[in-house]
């Protein structure tokens, strides 16, 4: 398995992927804009509002989504210190830091009009603000040390012990009384939702899902690229003073060859 | 169609919820292609300083044995 998951394997199988998937993300988030704002009714109760759900859902399933992920890469990179699994959970962070802004502000757009407030510290609401938090901390951290290694180990560590916060996210309507509703789509009895909600959600969640799968490898390349950059500095090759040695073609001068053929 | 966009009422509440998520969606993507179109000049510099120091090599460097 550890061979397929070297940066050159994954540069090579996913360049061709990249630009279906860019199309493929444009179109369900074009169709899932049209039946999310025109093609869908509205709510009884909540009238128009009910639209900022196919926002606020696939946002929210995004920022819990990324995390998971985020969280097993760190595990991968801990177990097996993966130069990979590393690099895919830095290129997750930022796509679901900002995923989960969106949702708690969509919630705060949504919940003013129909709550009558802008914000309440309540369960579901108040673990989603620790994710944002999880997610900032991560990359604060990973950033933080001038060795990498050191950097993702301990954001690995991070991300594993924050990933108790996502069943906590999931379940804290059915744990707590709150004022944001209970499950209706994930449920043990099925969804409890029209259909034709549920076309623009899932057409949304299918897009915002593309799109972070899009900006995923563009960020796996842009980090084998600074990884790359920097093991060139330390080669001493650029350093005036010292004698020149060979740069270390270790596993990210792959990354390099496959790039450059883009 | 401007009741399309007034939306019942509640049109600023709805609007801003997307053209908020469409701003960062977008800010994101173009910050990740700027960022890789630097690091793919910076890198590319750098390899080429790397190739001109050593014009022995044609090859690929071999690791030594």
């Amino acid at each position: 398995m550890h061979r397929f998951a070297k940066p050159s394997v994954f540069l090579k199988f996913t360049a061709p992927i990249l630009p279906w998937l860019s199309v493929l993300t444009v179109i369900l988030i074009a169709a899932g804009l049209y039946f999310s704002l025109i093609g869908s009714p509205v709510d009884y109760q909540q009238g128009h509002t009910v639209r900022i759900m196919y926002i606020h859902v696939p946002a929210a399933w995004m920022g819990l989504f990324c995390y998971v992920g985020m969280a097993i890469c760190g595990a991968m990179s801990l177990i097996w210190k993966h130069p990979l699994a590393d690099i895919c959970a830095r290129a997750t962070a930022p796509v679901g830091a900002t995923f989960t802004a969106l949702c708690l502000i969509t919630g705060s757009l949504w919940g003013e009009p129909m709550w009558g407030t802008w914000w309440v510290w309540d369960a579901r609401l108040t673990s989603m603000l620790i994710l944002l938090f999880l997610y900032l901390g991560y990359m604060a951290l990973v950033n933080a040390f001038d060795d990498p290694e050191r950097g993702s180990k301990a954001g690995s560590a991070l991300a594993l012990v924050g990933a108790v916060n996502v069943p906590i996210v999931k379940f804290s309507v059915d744990w707590w009384n709150t004022l944001h509703q209970p499950a209706s789509i994930v449920r043990m009895d099925g969804p409890a939702i029209d259909p034709s909600m549920q076309l623009p959600l899932a057409l949304m969640i299918l897009g915002f899902t593309c799109y972070y799968l899009v900006v995923l490898i563009l960020r796996v390349r842009l980090e084998l690229n600074e990884r790359r950059i920097r093991a060139l500095h330390l080669s001493g090759m650029f350093d005036e003073h010292s004698t020149p040695a060979p740069p270390t073609e270790q596993s990210y001068d792959a990354g390099h060859n496959a790039e450059a053929k883009q | 169609m401007s009741e399309f966009f007034s939306m019942g009422g509640y049109g600023s509440y709805i609007w801003a919820s997307y053209g908020l998520t469409a701003l960062a969606m977008i800010v994101l993507l173009i910050a990740t292609l700027r960022g890789l179109r630097s690091s793919r000049i910076e890198r590319d510099q750098l390899e080429a300083v790397l190739q001109s120091r050593r014009p022995r090599r044609t090859k690929k460097p071999q690791k030594a044995s």
